[in-house]
């Protein structure tokens, strides 16, 4: 007893030595906070970036820091996808549409207190240009815009668009291209092309990613620094507690922020992240579910939706010979009761989408041919094709919310309802978003997904060409017309020319059908009862500095 | 002892090449891969092909595992797929809040369990032993998330009592220093942030341990009313011995022999229910990282991470066994 006794005298005493001896060690680093809780924001967001180099990403989640940190040339409106000055106080395009020249800010600093000038456009441009190595396959939105690097280094890379970028003088910049795309200047306002300060890019991005997929390391600059000159100077981000911090940039060339700090938080678990905002414990969060918006509304938060920005689609693969056959897709877009699902499945303010676009794109059609419910012409046709009783594998995905997509599985049962009262079988075929259902679907397995896609920006392209510019297994079609109309309106340098031919386009697909636009959805974004000033973007381009706690 | 340790270490070897080699196997037979963490959802066909040959995920998977195994070696697990960090480094930022959290659902486990179910056998047949008993069959029925969601929809967004997720306030800015952030606030005096750092250990710790509980409390009931009608404790009553002499030196001493098991068991069991309970409070450790690399293929961080799991759990099982020749000197292992 006596010797137990000891023992545990003298753990208790090795325990107390060994806390205080790291006491002793350990001292707080607090400084005398000055943030009061009603100037931070804590914004609940469903993940974390990937990096914070936005040339290296395409994500929304990847985005979000960045919009607030970084500034592009052109932005767009707040609240809106209108194209307004942003770094560039003006900008003029040559009539051959090959010669963009921006007349820039004046008197702009970047957070490390280098001027922005054309020297620091030139230097981004050139150096996303010059990228190599792995580099080459992350850095997506340029070659989705320029096409290619100067020396691309994959043989089936197509031949860079971009031909130089030069300072005509310290506050005008000339970006010349090869031939005119349809992409410019819209692509000027993707967080991809940022204007960073060449200072940190020089100091911490030299480097490319390099590595092999079990040792893939990234440059510094990606994981540390964002060094731009946005409202808000990047902070820290703590990748164990999935926070990046900003703070007020007071050296801002426009209205500062409203707010001194702010601090998006990754809450994956939408539930979590609504209960987080009724606990108090954050001011905002985004991608709320449909099913929470009118309970959040009653209980006094904002809840603000986003104009639709997007299209959710019913796609068709015609590797099945009987979707080849245009009355059997004829007889599903018949069959399928989209105005039930707008109304009984979606949020508030959805539309029924008539075309791969949404209204607000310029370029939306009028007069397309309208595939009004009719199960009776569905079943006609179904019989016309030799098609009655066709067995189908539908797909769709599962633990997965998109802003044209809240709920899969509901707009999978609405629109195999449809499907089944026209005489189709359909075979349910769930699986998981990513990385199964995507990759599935990009191989050309099932007969029919439903999948969608939110803007970039406001052209016409972004939606039809990103569909149809270039053949792919889901759709396994090649429609020649449809191919040469796009690869055409691509290169059109005058935009008024390209709303036109974009409405023939719209025209010429819907006749097409090679699947069936479904619907056009606003996803939501909510904020505590006393925070108001950000207003919800059809981009997702929301800027934080607007924000404002009201008493 | 010491013999016995040095030959259960040696086990290892063989343990973990062969978990190292099934689980490179099975990852890789996945279907999709890290393209999509890497381009994001919208890259096509070709970049995605061009990205897998870049990284050489196009090479035959026996190329690939003699890679990792030389990496591994140097005891280098490589870097997340998702981050670019290297493994151990993402491992040991993450590790301490679960670590934190476990602790935490081992100490309600046990605390409220062990005595729980003593009671319970001590008091057989009576309301206290069937509400003990009902309430850990519930405790192994009810589904964690579902216990987590009611938890915070009570205790958080009606009552105000607990936060419902995170690990710390976002405004404190409190010092880390172990990355166990109540030990951080106590060794580095910002008590108010050890406070605020156990407050949001409450809930999800409480999740965590239900099952873990339920079994600990089944168990020493069982164990406990086994060991009260052997003729020793008789004999240690009559003796006239008080009731907390008879209870630790002659009942819990020997009912606790199969409870250590348990709880050695239950350690591998809460590391891997720390999943869930981490998504579901958005609690930074190892397993919401582990969620999200299953979701993105992240392949470097789920070796890594199982590896390390599993060496985890076959070393606390190891110092169960150790630890029973200190529960009852007549179990000594060689």
């Amino acid at each position: 007893m006596q010797r137990s006794r000891f023992r545990t005298v003298c753990a208790v005493a090795a325990i107390a030595a060994l806390t205080v001896g790291v006491a002793g060690c350990a001292e707080s680093k607090r400084e005398s906070s000055s943030n009061s809780k009603d100037k931070t924001l804590v914004f609940g967001t469903a993940g974390e970036p990937k990096v914070l180099d936005p040339a290296l990403a395409t994500d929304g989640e990847t985005y979000r820091p960045p919009r607030q940190v970084l500034e592009t040339l052109i932005g767009n409106e707040l609240g809106s996808a209108k194209l307004v000055p942003r770094l560039a106080e003006k900008w003029d395009v040559s009539a051959d549409g090959t010669a963009w020249t921006f007349n820039l800010r004046k008197g702009v600093k970047f957070h490390d207190g280098t001027d922005f000038n054309a020297e620091a456009v030139c230097a981004n441009f050139n150096r996303w240009y010059n990228f190599t190595g792995l580099y080459q396959n992350v850095a997506e939105y340029w070659l989705d815009t320029f096409g290619g690097f100067a020396k691309s280094e994959s043989p089936t890379a197509p031949p860079s668009n971009f031909k130089s970028c030069a300072a005509s003088d310290a506050n005008t910049a000339v970006i010349t291209l090869n031939k005119p795309t349809s992409r410019l200047p819209g692509a000027f306002t993707l967080p991809a092309m940022s204007i960073q300060s060449p200072k940190a890019l020089a100091e911490y991005a030299s480097e490319s990613m390099s590595g092999d997929a079990q040792n893939l390391t990234y440059p510094k600059y990606a994981l540390e620094k964002m060094v731009g000159t946005g409202p808000f100077k990047f902070t820290s981000w703590d990748r164990a507690n999935k926070k990046v911090t900003m703070d007020r940039f007071d050296g801002y060339w426009g209205d500062k922020a409203k707010i001194a700090k702010l601090i998006f938080r990754a809450i994956p678990d939408e539930n979590a992240r609504r209960q987080a905002l009724e606990a108090g414990e954050i001011q905002g969060y985004d991608l709320v579910a449909p099913a929470d918006v009118a309970s959040l509304t009653g209980k006094g938060f904002n809840v603000p939706a986003r104009p639709p920005f997007n299209v959710l689609y019913l796609g068709m693969g015609q590797d099945n010979p009987k979707l080849a056959d245009i009355r059997v897709r004829q007889a599903i877009a018949y069959a399928v009761d989209r105005e039930a699902l707008v109304k009984s499945k979606l949020p508030n303010g959805a539309k029924v989408a008539d075309q791969f676009m949404p209204d607000s794109v310029e370029g939306y059609a009028t007069d397309v041919k309208k595939y009004t419910r009719d199960v009776n012409k569905a079943k006609a046709l179904l019989a016309e094709a030799g098609a009655t009783g066709v067995e189908l594998k539908f797909y769709y995905p599962t633990e997965v919310t998109r802003p044209y997509m809240p709920n899969p599985k509901d707009i999978f049962e609405i629109v195999k309802s449809g499907l089944e009262e026209a005489g189709i079988k359909v075979t349910p075929v769930p699986e998981k978003w990513s990385p199964t259902y995507l990759d599935d679907v990009r191989a050309g397995k099932p007969d029919l997904w439903i999948v969608g896609w939110t803007g970039d920006y406001n052209e016409g392209y972004n939606f039809a060409g990103t569909f149809f510019g270039r053949q792919k297994p889901e759709w396994a079609f090649d429609n020649p017309a449809l191919r040469a109309a796009l690869a055409k309106v691509d290169l059109e340098p005058s935009r008024e020319k390209r709303i036109e031919m974009y409405k023939d386009i719209n025209k010429q697909i819907m006749e097409f059908l090679p699947g069936l636009p479904l619907s056009s959805s606003p996803p939501s974004i909510a904020f505590a009862k006393n925070v108001t000033g950000v207003k919800p973007s059809p981009l997702t381009d929301e800027k934080f500095y607007t924000a404002e706690f009201t008493s | 002892m010491i013999r016995f340790i040095v030959r259960r270490l040696l086990q290892l070897v063989p343990t973990m090449f062969g978990l190292s080699l099934l689980l490179f196997i099975w990852l890789h037979r996945l279907p999709g891969g890290p393209e999509t963490s890497i381009l994001g959802e919208r890259a096509t066909e070709e970049r995605r092909a061009q990205i897998r040959q870049s990284l050489g995920l196009d090479e035959p998977l026996v190329v690939q595992y003699g890679r990792f195994m030389r990496r591994l070696l140097s005891f280098d697990f490589g870097s997340s797929i998702q981050t670019g960090r290297p493994v151990m480094t993402e491992f040991g930022q993450r590790f301490p809040a679960t670590l934190e959290l476990t602790i935490t659902a081992l100490v309600i486990a046990i605390g409220i369990g062990i005595p729980l179910g003593y009671m319970a056998a001590r008091r057989r047949g009576t309301w206290l032993d069937s509400g003990t008993v009902m309430g850990s069959l519930l405790g192994v029925c009810v589904p964690v998330f579902f216990l987590a969601y009611v938890l915070k929809a009570i205790f958080s967004e009606y009552l105000h009592i607990f936060p419902s997720s995170g690990r710390q306030s976002d405004l404190l800015e409190a010092t880390h220093v172990t990355g166990m952030f109540v030990l951080d606030g106590l060794i580095t005096r910002e008590w108010d942030a050890a406070g605020d750092a156990l407050l949001h250990l409450i809930l999800p710790g409480i999740a965590l341990a239900s099952i873990p509980f339920a079994i600990i409390v089944r168990m020493t009931r069982a164990s406990v009313l086994e060991v009260i009608s052997e003729d020793y404790v008789r004999t240690a009553e009559a003796k006239g011995l008080t009731e907390r002499t008879v209870r630790g030196r002659h009942i819990l001493r020997n009912a606790l022999l199969p409870v250590a098991t348990v709880i050695g068991l239950a350690v591998g069991g809460l590391l891997s229910g720390a999943v869930l309970t981490e998504t579901v409070f958005a609690f930074g450790g190892i397993g919401s990282f582990l969620r999200d690399a299953i979701e993105f293929r992240d392949y470097p961080v789920l070796m890594g991470f199982i590896m390390l799991i599993a060496l985890l759990y076959v070393l606390v099982n190891l110092a169960v066994d150790v630890s029973y020749g200190l529960i009852d000197p007549r179990v000594r292992v060689r």
